[in-house]
């Protein structure tokens, strides 16, 4: 009734090529970015945001990151853990060469380096597909996992192999380290998030994203399009590289402060890889969707027992959690095979046309 | 626009020449020596039995398959080995046997794939849509816009053509193909399982592009009716060699085609 674009007439292509087409659609996007920037900073405590929003925020934008390898180009990759530790990695090292450059300059770089990376260990892309190359990127999981161990520069040769964030400020705020207050990590994090989200969506909108989408589809008709494999799928993972190792730099500077190489294993490139699958292969709505099935549904579950007062031992209610989690991924895919993107996109076709079927 | 006249043909610049052209898989021979020419213009129809070679010489053609012995020379250029990219770069556009379309996207997206040489914009400006990069697709809207009009499909253009029926999966592929304005055009059995409805308008969508844009078509076609009519000029294979090559009328009274197609007692 209220979501309903009747009456709203494009009378230039430029309207009509537009990311949101819809006038509610924008101002959707306006409330939750309002919601995200004001509401929460004033009104969430500190658990809400540290063990909330700061990862579930990390956790979309690398979701983002394989989505645009695996949704969008139809290349599958289990080697976005290791990108992520790439990034968060390099970021340290950088912070450790340069203490005085503004740490948000840092993160971004790192991303490049996650970007190099991820463009060698894409290069088997261009002769093997499918679960083939699932093992070559499951070769660059272990293959980093090993340089960072071993490699004792990249963790400035600490005795614990760890990497610890040193405390850096941003415009004489402290942003990084122990003393920096949830709210100006989340506050960062979400910038960085919004903004490269937006970017995300306008890369795949335009000539480059049809180019990626081409080669998923049909990757000989692309060819005899133009599209040169070789561009296409090495950007493909140059980008999403890029966004994982972001992700991952931003993880360890404003959410756990501290990692070690478990912090990137394989577990971790599942973890994520699950969030594309439910959210919706080929959607940055499902990209979130998927984060917040899979990171903020276990935290409010864990919590329920505690609100309700009741006295259940740790142990039971990680036990039910991971059941009722599990039955909820299975729920999810057999009503919708396509992820939570497709039924958050069925919900809207219903309210458009409600309260008439059709 | 005036008709074209047999003079036309025979006398027309020369767009397309293979010469003795030999492919083979292994122990297969898919095609053997064969040369025909297309001029600048002309409905060029390739027809024969069932693995005759037809599908084989398109894909040489557009670099797919390369040949072991011949020369392919296009627009005066002659050509050996070469990608699929290159043969779009040239300005070779082509249509599948079975619908190759790119499923997930929606019809504008796909008529917007065939653009794809024609779009240059950088890296920079894509990641802002704005500025140069959000005019070109806007410039290149208008020229999908138009290939939508031409070829009825306004009501589709944003399904996903995963959605669409065979008939109109075909009628996009077709409108992705011209959206590349090539200057060759290769249709691979566009009217495939389609009913007699379905072939007369995708007939008259072949006639318009050839007459209006002055598109160069080679097509691949099992309907003789449908050959016979739209065709300047036919060449026939049979198991991988020629065994016909002129007008319609002289094909049709050949004694080798009649054998290929009917058989003969032995």
């Amino acid at each position: 009734m209220f979501y309903r674009e009747a009456g709203q007439f494009k009378t230039t292509y430029k309207a009509d090529q537009a990311i949101f087409p819809i006038f509610q659609d924008r101002m959707a996007i306006a409330i939750y970015l309002l919601i995200a920037f004001v509401a929460i900073p004033v009104f969430g405590n500190d658990f809400f945001i540290t063990s909330m929003m700061i990862p579930f925020l990390i956790f979309s934008l690398a979701a983002i990151g394989l989505n645009i390898l695996v949704g969008y180009t139809g290349q599958i990759s289990l080697g976005t853990g290791a990108f992520m530790g790439v990034g968060a990695y390099a970021c340290y090292k950088l912070t450790t060469i340069f203490p005085d450059i503004n740490i948000i300059v840092l993160i971004i770089s790192s991303g490049f380096f996650s970007a190099v990376i991820g463009m060698l260990f894409g290069l088997p892309s261009l002769r093997i597909k499918g679960f083939y190359l699932v093992v070559t990127t499951l070769a660059a999981q272990f293959f980093l996992e090993w340089c960072f161990i071993r490699i004792p520069w990249l963790y400035n040769y600490n005795d614990s192999g760890a990497i610890e964030v040193p405390q850096r400020e941003v415009f004489g705020i402290i942003a990084t380290g122990a003393s920096a207050t949830p709210t100006t990590r989340y506050l960062i994090v979400l910038a960085i998030v919004v903004v490269m989200t937006w970017i995300a969506s306008n890369i795949i909108h335009g000539r480059i994203g049809r180019a990626w989408m081409m080669i998923r589809d049909m990757d000989i008709a692309a060819e005899l399009m133009g599209i040169r494999p070789l561009n296409a799928k090495l950007s493909a993972f140059a980008v999403s590289s890029f966004y994982c190792g972001v992700a991952g730099a931003m993880m360890v500077f404003f959410w756990l402060g501290a990692a070690e190489v478990e912090s990137f294993d394989i577990n971790h490139s599942f973890l994520i890889l699950f969030m594309v699958v439910i959210g919706g292969l080929g959607s940055l709505v499902g990209s979130f969707l998927g984060a917040a099935f899979i990171w903020i549904l276990p935290v409010i579950l864990r919590a329920i027992p505690r609100t309700f007062g009741l006295d259940i031992n740790a142990a039971t209610i990680e036990h039910v959690n991971f059941m009722i989690i599990g039955g909820l991924i299975i729920f999810f895919l057999i009503v919708e095979p396509h992820g939570l993107a497709r039924l958050w996109g069925l919900a809207k076709q219903k309210l458009r046309v409600w309260p008439f079927p059709y | 626009m005036s008709l074209k006249t047999v003079a036309d043909i025979a006398t027309g610049e020369e767009l397309l020449h293979v010469d003795d052209i030999s492919l083979s898989f292994g122990g297969v021979k898919a095609i053997q020596d064969i040369s025909f020419d297309i001029t600048k213009g002309e409905i060029r129809a390739i027809i024969g039995p069932n693995g005759a070679g037809k599908t084989s010489m398109l894909n040489v053609i557009n670099g797919f398959y390369h040949p072991q012995v011949g020369t392919i020379t296009f627009l005066g250029e002659e050509r050996r080995k070469m990608r699929p990219y290159m043969a779009a770069c040239q300005g070779i556009s082509r249509t599948f046997q079975n619908v190759a379309l790119f499923a997930g996207m929606s019809t504008l997206d796909n008529i917007m794939a065939g653009r794809s040489l024609k779009m240059h914009k950088n890296f920079f400006w894509q990641m802002f849509r704005y500025g140069p990069a959000l005019n070109e697709e806007i410039e290149h809207r208008r020229a999908v816009e138009e290939i939508i009009d031409f070829l009825e499909i306004e009501p589709i253009r944003k399904t996903p053509v995963g959605q669409l029926p065979y008939g109109l999966q075909k009628r996009v592929e077709l409108g992705r193909a011209l959206a590349a304005e090539p200057s060759l055009l290769l249709l691979d059995e566009p009217m495939a399982g389609m009913n007699l409805e379905e072939k007369e308008d995708m007939s008259r969508f072949i006639i318009d592009v050839n007459q209006q844009f002055g598109t160069t078509i080679a097509l691949i076609e099992h309907d003789m009716g449908v050959v016979m009519d739209l065709a300047d000029r036919i060449v026939v294979l049979d198991y991988g060699k020629k065994i016909a090559d002129g007008l319609p009328a002289q094909v049709q009274a050949d004694q080798n085609v009649i054998d290929a197609y009917l058989g003969v007692a032995h």
